[in-house]
């Protein structure tokens, strides 16, 4: 698509008008005053992709119907530098977050409300494509954007875009997922392959590029949880998406959260081209943060029909058991390595940091 | 993976485990030197599965344990200057000086980045000419190439806002003091491969002969380090005190020529410093006069801190061998992960880290807590 550049009326004397410019190729400050240009900027932007009848009355809020029964609210803001990566770019993040924390949860996801702090000067190209993602994908998860916001602030105080969504989701009768129901003999499956949005986020950052075949996972989990639950129902005792600090961390909250001792044992799935750049910059994939992956702690009887589950669908299809909940070491993980060791796998103190040696 | 999985087949591995078992009729004290070792004997339960056969010191040999605190403070005292642009590997930043880390520098607005190569750095330079771009040069003779070539490069550029901050070391002097030391446990060394890719293992042979020592050039996989092992045992169950080479698809005798050459020409060797263990005479690298320019320590006049090492901090004392982490006072009290008081407590693999960490795994598999 072409793009126009609007040309500054020019008196006599040859100085600038300063007149607003009516057309903009990206953010500017006054996209933030409440005026004329933020009106216009959620008709041309906005509304055109998330438009549903709840958003479209413009409230002050949303006036939305709920079913009988429990909803599950959930917040996440989102910041990734940069934007965008191989396999997608914050505005999926931004959805798949919000909908499979609620998917954890148990809850069919229903609404969004999406919160956004933009960087002036962010050109309206990458904005554009960021919604576009962000529309996609709530179309896909069957969610609607039905409320939201938009804050401007000045270059240099933002990473191009910030956005938090907010969603609420209904739970089914008789599933209830819960980090503290974690029991011993109960089998940890993970949905699929680890440590691929990390690795690819970190392959494109600035100053650390590298090649490599590597794309986000970024994925809503919500069909893997509707087979779970119809699977095998409330055997699914708990549900986890392994997003930041990777499945480590994920599964050291539930040894917490359940006083119970987990054993991980058997080659974890990391495809070779992310165990290639964890090699080359010294960082264990147990901790890359993924987008697409649950883990899920299931009842031993369970455990091949929530497998044959998962694997029903393409996020899962490489679904597999990677441990099993112990009486020993509550509230520890640990790893029984090939050679028959063991490997106390903690909690990181902070960020992971790539090793000299 | 081509190159990994060969090294880390669990099968292979274990027949080596059991040939090891098999082989010593006594329990060997081996130390591994380089830090790269000690994370896949931690991170494989290769120390556990092989305790009746042999008990595995972990040694000196990482930079991160062994930069002494005086380099850390001046590390941190460059970070929060306005002007600067600090680089450094990853995982100094989390290393604690006398009173805070690289991290809340950068917290409190120093302007402080992980780069992979020193050349990143040099480049970072070039490209912010209004400011000072300096990197924190530590390591073994592993770094030191490529640290050699970013002054060499910067020179060549003529990049005067570049400098490094340099904390080099050497492995064999430390392999001396651990020997000369009246309380030596160690029988045998595993050297670390990828000093010996540089270096080669010429320099070792004196030292397997004078101290009668086994000392084999092991690699880091899982394989390598397991075959490393079995051929020191087996040196020490015969008699044998050599220099041998496990490493074979890396390490030549005469090591790198071309780097070595590069790293003489940039550095000389000085008397250094090592957390924990004091200062060793001749175990460092410094930049050689012609280099002065690139030298941060001259440029900021940075030789008057000083810094004095916790002395409930037995650090040393482990790195040495002479006590296990949890002998340390300090051990799991006042030191811990979250709050290290001496480095082998930073890292996830440092010695008192690995142990703080398995101990409390053994303290709730016995107790249930």
């Amino acid at each position: 698509m072409a793009t126009v550049i609007p040309v500054r009326p020019r008196t006599i004397q040859g100085v600038a008008c300063p007149v607003p410019l009516p057309t903009h190729d990206r953010v500017q400050l006054g996209h933030g005053s409440g005026g004329k240009m933020s009106a216009l900027l959620l008709k041309e932007r906005f509304l055109p992709r998330f438009g549903n009848r709840y958003l479209d009355a413009l409230g002050d809020g949303a006036l939305v119907p709920v079913e009988g029964g429990e909803v599950v609210l959930s917040t996440d803001t989102f910041v990734v530098s940069p934007l965008e990566f191989p396999g997608g770019n914050i505005g999926h993040l931004a959805v798949h977050g919000t909908v499979n924390d609620l998917a954890m949860m148990g809850a069919a996801p229903r609404y969004l409300s999406a919160g956004f702090v933009l960087e002036e000067g962010l050109p309206f190209e990458v904005l554009d494509r960021i919604l576009d993602a962000m529309a996609g994908a709530a179309a896909a998860c069957g969610v609607e954007v039905v409320t939201g916001d938009t804050k401007v602030v000045d270059r240099g105080k933002a990473d191009g875009l910030f956005v938090n969504t907010t969603g609420v989701g209904f739970l089914h009768d008789g599933f209830r997922p819960s980090p503290s129901r974690a029991r011993p003999g109960d089998a940890v499956l993970v949905s699929g392959p680890l440590a691929r949005h990390g690795m690819a986020v970190m392959a494109v950052r600035e100053g650390l590029e590298f090649d490599a075949d590597i794309e986000s996972d970024t994925a809503s989990l919500v069909p893997l949880v509707d087979a779970l639950r119809v699977a095998v129902g409330d055997a699914v005792h708990v549900l986890r998406d392994a997003t930041r600090g990777g499945l480590a961390s994920a599964i050291n909250e539930i040894a917490g959260a359940s006083r119970v001792g987990v054993e991980l044992s058997g080659a974890l799935p990391v495809p070779s081209a992310v165990e290639a750049a964890c090699e080359m910059l010294g960082l264990d994939p147990l901790y890359v943060a993924n987008e697409g992956v649950l883990v899920a702690f299931v009842a031993p009887e369970a455990e091949d029909a929530a497998l044959a589950a998962l694997r029903s669908h393409a996020v899962g299809a490489s679904a597999m058991r990677v441990g099993r909940v112990v009486e020993d070491h509550p509230g520890m993980v640990v790893l029984r390595t090939g050679l028959g060791g063991t490997r106390v796998v903690d909690m990181l103190p902070g960020d992971q940091l790539p090793r000299i040696c | 993976m081509k190159y990994l999985s060969e090294y880390r087949d669990p099968a292979l591995a274990r027949t080596l485990v059991d040939r090891i078992l098999r082989t010593s009729t006594k329990r060997w004290t081996l130390m591994e030197v380089c830090g790269g070792q000690t994370h896949t004997i931690v991170k494989q339960g290769i120390h556990e599965v092989l305790a009746d056969a042999v008990e595995m010191i972990h040694g000196p040999g990482c930079p991160v344990c062994v930069t002494p605190l005086e380099q850390i403070d001046r590390a941190l005292h460059l970070a929060a200057r306005p002007d600067v642009i600090f680089t450094s590997f990853g995982d100094m930043l989390r290393v604690p000086g006398s009173e805070c880390d690289l991290f809340q520098v950068k917290a409190r607005g120093g302007n402080v980045r992980i780069v992979y190569s020193p050349l990143d750095a040099v480049e970072l330079a070039r490209r912010h000419p209004d400011r000072e771009v300096v990197f924190f040069a530590v390591g073994f003779e592993t770094t030191a190439p490529a640290n050699a070539m970013a002054v060499w490069r910067a020179r060549e550029l003529g990049v005067d806002n570049f400098s490094v901050l340099v904390s080099h070391v050497t492995v064999p002097p430390a392999m001396v003091a651990i020997l000369e030391d009246p309380g030596n446990r160690v029988q045998g060394f595993l050297a670390a491969g990828h000093v010996c890719t540089v270096m080669g293992w010429e320099e070792y042979d004196p030292l397997a002969e004078r101290y009668a020592v086994p000392i084999v050039v092991t690699g880091f996989e899982p394989l390598d380090i397991l075959e490393g092992i079995w051929m020191a045992v087996v040196q020490l169950e015969e008699g044998r005190h050599e220099v041998e080479n496990q490493y074979v698809r890396s390490v030549r005798r005469e090591g790198n020529r071309p780097a070595q050459e590069l790293v003489s020409r940039v550095f000389h060797v000085v008397d250094r410093g090592w957390r924990g263990i004091g200062t060793i005479p001749a175990s460092g690298l410094g930049l050689r006069p012609e280099f002065a320019a690139f030298d941060a320590e001259r440029k900021f006049d940075l030789h008057h801190i000083r810094a004095e090492e916790p002395a409930e901090c037995r650090a040393g004392d482990v790195l040495r061998g002479h006590i296990k982490p949890f002998e340390c006072p300090a051990f799991g009290g006042a030191c811990t992960p979250e709050s290290p008081l001496g480095a082998p407590m930073v890292s996830t693999e440092g010695a008192c880290a690995a142990y703080h960490n398995f101990g409390r795994f053994q303290a709730a598999a016995a107790g249930g807590a």
